[in-house]
């Protein structure tokens, strides 16, 4: 399909926010500093469940320049607990834990004082008297009749369990001619943004107003952070306006917030809390699925998949936000892009003495992505049919769009075909081939990933009445207004924070086209939350979606508003009219014009030449309905979860070093097809990044427990980012199908690469390892997996004697 | 805590201060001196976002204490700019091949990529990749840094005035 011509979107164009991010005057939430400003502290648990049987607050409070100790018992009786995802009344969690720790890290106490550093030295000298509990750390082991529980007072480690049905399952299972089953574990890991989480809070006590700056990236943050803290929803001012320093996901630091939001109204002093490393590891709640699922997939002998079971447990850790939920979203693309007729998913949420999970770009969708594609390759792999031939052979079509699957998610549209067809050819498929086919020859393990994967985006919150009957959700709005002032120039405001997505450039590129006004001269402003309008924030790929439609939709009416001026002075119907870069004039007669200066000037200054009826000045304001959004699920569970569906397809060439078990990725290409693009350079970016994430999360990185409850790797020392020595120079093919359901076509891109390139670097490993009759499926393929792997089936003759 | 008088020259600027032993170079420019272009990703060596150049050289502002920088010439982010409001080639590169996502990170990869480019206007895109490879980046996946890295380079080999802009 050919592009449209836009003036502004799609074309090379700077980010606004680049520049003063490179001049080094960012505003991160580390950088403010308040008069008199206090620094928190925290305490942590040395053990994955204590009972906490005193706290000795004295000799911290003896401390010159300490101001407070506060403890979970103090903190309880003057807040309310922290929001969950779930219906569990009897899990619940506080900033700092009551009466008993639940893992390793989990914050006891906070100490506060007027250095970062004092508060630190303070810290040590809490005494804490722990009574040491028994544990789990495995969640198959916390479903055991006889294992400790985590939270007594529910009953069970079982936060959640539900089986849904979609279609006639067990009919096509028994009618398949072929099946197979396998395990695949998806380890922990996260985004761990280079920035740490912090927030300032200050208690305005004669405003009876607390004002917050965080880093924060969470829908809903003022209202959750208003209800814990017993306040009304408008004595909560969150400032928006804060560069947060990276998040996919994760800064969600409510119970931070909280704590410091409550200090701030206790002490009366500007209160700030940032995560160093090590609390942003193990006690900032920041870490991602852990999952382990069980496929079992029927399909023809010419390699058609008919049906689906699977079966996914995920580890929670301590506490239950909203990371359950992250079983929840896939349901929307439970079937990738395949056709496939019939699907059984079970989604089980178990709490254990971990770390608590956080959202986690793409919620949940790469993990199943992983397994999906997992289950592909061992169905291409049991027929002896190559592997991008069996996807051909289960991929949608493009003409089969709109394409509802069994969960009851319709697709809005895509070319699944092409793109991968795209792929193959911009890596050079068979020249490919042929290199594995020469390296194996030179005794070298190598191997070809390919994986064919779905981003649902446009960020709805359907999973919540979905996992929890008692909330009914139905609306994930997003809004923008836009305003043009006497001078003639544009300002818009949005209502969330940003954190490297470039929202500015967006805002104001969509303005500008709507309007035909240079982007470079429109202001983008980030609202306080008491100045916003409603807001879900920059999660679930959905601000090119929502933010762009909310930002169209300010821009359109403000577009109709100016024609209506013209048309009135004018004297003659808009349907006659011409719009030519925000100045207006009759089709029929291009003489006859009011330039954009004279009309802002007529809304500004002159009301006698106003339409009757029509308010002055020159404003609008939009807030959109997610598209398809707006019912709850079936009883069956059938949703509409997101609306837009991009789609990537990864096709990378790996080498296994024999003797270290290491991973070296050659040539990587990404077909990708994410609809109109409102700024490449800023969709790009995003996919190059989140395909290194994505190969971190398949090679580096995973957050390890030991059999003591331990986490082993809580520094940058031991969970492996990868650095430019491992991210190869991946290449983009693009392609473009536009969504129907959005303003200029445009799908979401923010979770793109993340979803589909540990699938890939699955596929690529065992790829390889298949030559030698092995296989792994568990993630992170770290080099001391792979590298164990390889020596225990060693070759007898290579074997050391 | 026993204190000391440093005296350093930042970003052209002579400073002194009395200092607690224990203060990183980090924390002195981001507390006392209000340099809040550096930034602490980890503070314990591996991330690089507080990467400054210390007499020429990318040191991590983490790792040393403020006391240790006595006489040292330091170069921040907010010394690259040949002028205020203004951005240095290298700079302006990064705006142009878009290579930052969050800022962050941004920072440190400039003087990382600075002090390469003050050995070389002719880096491989392995050297570039070396220079930067004690920094991460969570956002970009490195390639646009590395475009960009490369697009200053060029931009400097072609202005015949090799370090223009660069102090």
């Amino acid at each position: 399909m050919t592009e449209p011509a836009f003036r502004y979107i799609g074309r090379k164009r700077r980010p606004k926010e680049d520049r003063r991010f490179v001049a080094g005057a960012g505003r991160f939430v580390a950088d403010l500093a308040l008069p008199d400003m206090l620094h928190v502290a925290l305490v942590a648990s040395p053990y994955p469940a204590a009972r906490i049987r005193a706290i000795d607050t004295g000799a911290a409070l003896a401390l010159p320049g300490v101001r407070a100790v506060l403890t979970g018992e103090d903190l309880a009786q003057a807040t309310d607990a922290l929001l969950s995802g779930l219906d569990i009344p009897k899990v619940r969690r506080f900033p700092l834990a009551v009466g008993r720790a639940r893992y390793v890290g989990e914050w006891v106490a906070a100490v506060v004082a007027e250095t970062r550093a004092i508060a630190e030295d303070a810290a040590e000298l809490v005494d804490v008297d722990y009574e040491p509990l028994p544990f789990v750390i495995d969640p198959e082991a916390a479903l055991l009749p006889d294992a400790p529980l985590v939270h007594p007072e529910h009953g069970s480690n079982l936060l959640y369990r539900r089986t849904f049905t979609w279609g006639a399952v067990a009919q096509d299972f028994a009618a398949a001619e072929h099946s197979l089953s396998f395990r695949a574990r998806w380890h922990r890991s996260a985004t761990v943004p280079i920035e740490t989480f912090g927030v300032i809070a200050s208690w305005d006590a004669q405003a009876r107003l607390l004002d917050v700056w965080a880093s924060i990236q969470m829908p809903k943050y003022p209202d959750q952070l208003a209800r814990a803290l017993r306040l009304p929803g408008n004595a909560v001012r969150v400032h928006f306006d804060v560069d947060v320093g990276g998040a996919y996901g994760v800064k969600r630091g409510i119970k931070h917030s909280v704590l410091a939001g409550y200090l701030a109204c206790k002490l009366g002093a500007p209160v700030r809390l940032i995560e160093d490393r090590l609390e942003n590891m193990r006690g900032g709640d920041a870490h991602g699925p852990d999952r382990i699922f069980d496929v079992a997939v029927a399909f023809t002998g010419e390699g058609v998949v008919r049906s689906l079971r699977l079966r996914a447990l995920d580890d929670a850790g301590a506490y239950a936000g909203r990371a359950p939920l992250q079983l929840g979203k896939p349901v929307g693309a439970i079937v990738g892009p395949y056709r496939i007729a019939s699907v059984e998913y079970e989604a089980i949420s178990v709490t254990t003495n971990k770390t608590v999970q956080e959202a986690v770009r793409g919620f949940g969708q790469s993990p199943t992505n992983f397994a999906l594609e997992t289950m592909m390759d061992r169905v291409a792999c049991a027929l002896g049919i190559d592997r991008v031939e069996l996807r051909r052979r289960n991929l949608i079509a493009r003409d089969e769009f709109p394409y509802t699957i069994p969960s009851g998610s319709t697709y809005d549209s895509g070319d699944y075909h092409a793109v991968l067809a795209k792929a193959l050819d911009a890596v050079g498929y068979d020249a490919l081939v042929a290199r594995r086919a020469a390296a194996r020859a030179a005794g070298k393990l190598a191997g070809i990933g390919i994986a064919c994967c779905l981003e649902p985006s446009g960020g709805n919150s359907a999973f919540e009445p979905l996992f929890n009957p008692k909330n009914e959700t139905t609306t994930w709005m997003e809004s923008c207004s836009v305003k043009v002032d006497l001078s003639g120039t544009i300002t818009a405001a949005m209502a969330t924070s940003s954190s490297g997505q470039g929202h500015e450039t967006l805002v104001a590129t969509v303005i500008g086209e709507v309007l035909e006004r240079d982007p470079e001269t429109i202001r983008v402003v980030h609202s306080d939350s008491l100045a916003a309008l409603p807001s879900n924030s920059a999660v679930g790929s959905r601000m090119a979606i929502m933010l762009g439609g909310a930002a169209a939709g300010a821009a359109r009416a403000l577009k109709a508003t100016l024609l209506a001026i013209a048309a009135h002075n004018l004297g003659a119907d808009t349907a006659v009219l011409d719009w030519r870069e925000g100045g207006v004039r009759l089709s029929a007669d291009p003489s006859r014009a009011l330039s954009w200066e004279a009309l802002v000037e007529i809304a500004h200054r002159k009301f006698h030449l106003l339409p009757p009826g029509m308010a002055p000045g020159l404003q609008a304001m939009h807030v959109w309905e997610v598209p398809t959004g707006g019912g709850l699920p079936s009883a069956d569970g059938r949703i509409q979860m997101y609306p837009c569906y991009a789609f990537e397809a990864h096709v990378v060439y790996a080498e296994l070093d024999r003797d270290t078990g290491q991973v070296a990725l050659g040539t990587y290409v990404i077909g990708h097809d994410c609809g109109t693009m409102i700024n490449p350079d800023i969709v790009h970016g995003m996919t190059y990044g989140g395909a290194a994430h994505g190969i971190g999360a398949a090679l580096y990185e995973r957050f390890r427990y030991d059999a003591n409850g331990q986490l082993v790797s809580g520094s940058f020392m031991d969970y492996l980012i990868p650095s430019a020595h491992e991210v190869p120079n991946i290449t983009i093919v693009d392609h473009y199908t536009p969504s129907p359901l959005t303003a200029f076509g445009q799908k979401g891109s923010g979770e793109a690469g993340y979803l589909g390139a540990p699938a890939a670097l699955a596929s690529a490993v065992n790829d390889a390892l298949a030559t030698l009759g092995l296989g792994v499926a568990e993630l992170p393929m770290s080099a001391s997996a792979l590298g164990e792997l390889l020596a225990a089936t060693a070759r007898p003759e290579e074997k050391a004697p | 805590m026993s204190e000391h008088d440093v005296t350093l020259t930042v970003n052209g600027r002579r400073r002194r201060a009395r200092v607690p032993a224990r203060l990183t170079l980090v924390d002195f420019l981001r507390e006392h001196l209000r340099l809040t272009g550096t930034h602490a990703g980890c503070e314990h060596g591996v991330c690089g976002a507080c990467s400054v150049l210390l007499d020429g050289r990318p040191v991590r502002s983490c790792l040393i204490f403020a006391v240790q920088a006595q006489g040292a010439e330091i170069t921040t982010v907010e010394g690259l700019a040949p002028e205020p409001g203004a951005l240095s080639v290298l700079q302006d590169s990064f705006c142009e091949a878009h290579g930052l996502q969050c800022g962050f990170c941004t920072p440190g990869m400039l003087i990382a990529a600075e002090a390469l480019l003050r050995t070389t206007l002719s880096p491989s895109e392995a050297e570039i990749r070396d220079a930067i490879g004690g920094n991460l980046c969570r956002c970009t996946g490195y390639k646009q840094i590395v475009d960009a890295v490369r697009l200053a380079a060029e931009r400097l080999r072609g202005s015949n005035l090799a370090g223009a802009g660069h102090d």
